[in-house]
């Protein structure tokens, strides 16, 4: 059930929620994608004989990548209110800071 | 004035705030929490082993990758089958509802007993956290850092088979209807997130 405050409606529960109208999207296909993305993964990491630092590059960019996918498509951002998902982007620089930033620190 | 005991009715004003139900908004935010916890103890792996690579194995020479590969193709189709739980009940498909719920309980059991079972099948061969040699095998840093990151990681899974199957107790009873699915679909963002976070790890902790 919606309740008013003032000049708009909050929405009270998932029913209820203002929403974008768009078709389902293929969860099958994305499982697909997140498959083949993991055997590219244990591909690259065993059988390929690149350097170090292009691994880890490559690694972490196909985990990434990944993790973009069941955020946008499994939990839904990429249908959300674009001010939810700012809120949420806004915390990924923050936690990339707290990985790193000790690493600049002396003594290390 | 909210009117209350009357029947859900049809958003007809652009809603304000953060134009998502509250209990959504806060999930997303504990979820964010969580984001903060896990890349402190990432951040924490990232510095030991810059400082210390000596003690790092080669991936795949103590952990079971094959086994694990599998593991997190497996926490992906739960994936998969919270959100069809999900999309289950935002029609209004109660028994799509309790048999995509349960295969995403059976799954993240699975998922926590094979964990389990490579534990003990580390420790048993000596791959326990401090151990103490400098060998070929990794050092005291290995062992520590594995289990904590993959130790909390399996716990935050436990916590939400458990709380999975209170969702489906709820979902055997009737309580879910296409007017009343937020339950459902918190308890998938969670879910999504342990999901999220294992990818993440299992390339940090079995691929590098």
């Amino acid at each position: 059930m919606a309740e008013e405050h003032g000049h708009g409606t909050v929405a009270a529960s998932a029913a209820t929620e203002e929403r974008v109208a768009h078709a389902a999207p293929n969860y099958y296909l994305i499982w697909l994608y997140l498959l083949i993305m993991t055997v590219a993964e244990v591909v690259v990491a065993f059988v390929s004989q690149l350097p170090q630092t292009w691994l880890i590059l490559i690694l972490l960019g196909l985990a990434v990548w990944k993790a973009a996918l069941v955020a946008m498509y499994y939990m839904h951002l990429r249908f959300e209110p674009p001010r939810l998902v700012m809120l949420i982007m806004a915390a990924l620089p923050l936690a990339v800071l707290l990985a790193v930033t000790v690493v600049t620190m002396e003594g290390w | 004035m909210s009117a209350h005991g009357a029947v859900p009715v049809a958003v007809t004003r652009p809603m304000e705030g953060m134009k998502v139900y509250n209990q959504k908004l806060g999930m997303w935010v504990f979820l964010l929490s969580e984001v903060m916890f896990f890349s402190s103890l990432i951040g924490a792996y990232i510095i030991l082993r810059f400082a210390n690579p000596e003690q790092w194995a080669e991936p795949g020479v103590v952990l079971a990758v094959p086994l694990t590969a599998f593991n997190t193709f497996m926490l992906i189709c739960s994936s998969v089958t919270m959100v069809k739980a999900f999309a289950a009940i935002e029609h209004g498909d109660q028994a799509g509802l309790k048999k995509w719920l349960l295969a995403t309980i059976l799954l993240g059991a699975a998922f926590v007993g094979i964990q389990v079972y490579e534990y003990i099948q580390l420790a048993g061969h000596g791959f326990v956290p401090m151990r103490d040699a400098y060998a070929a095998e990794g050092g005291p840093l290995y062992g520590a850092t594995f289990y904590t990151m993959t130790g909390f990681h399996g716990t935050h899974v436990t916590i939400g088979v458990l709380c999975l199957i209170f969702t489906a107790i709820k979902a055997f009873r009737g309580h879910y209807t296409e007017m009343n699915y937020g339950g459902v679909e918190i308890m998938g963002l969670y879910w999504h997130f342990v999901d999220l976070v294992w990818i993440i790890l299992f390339t940090i902790v079995y691929l590098i």
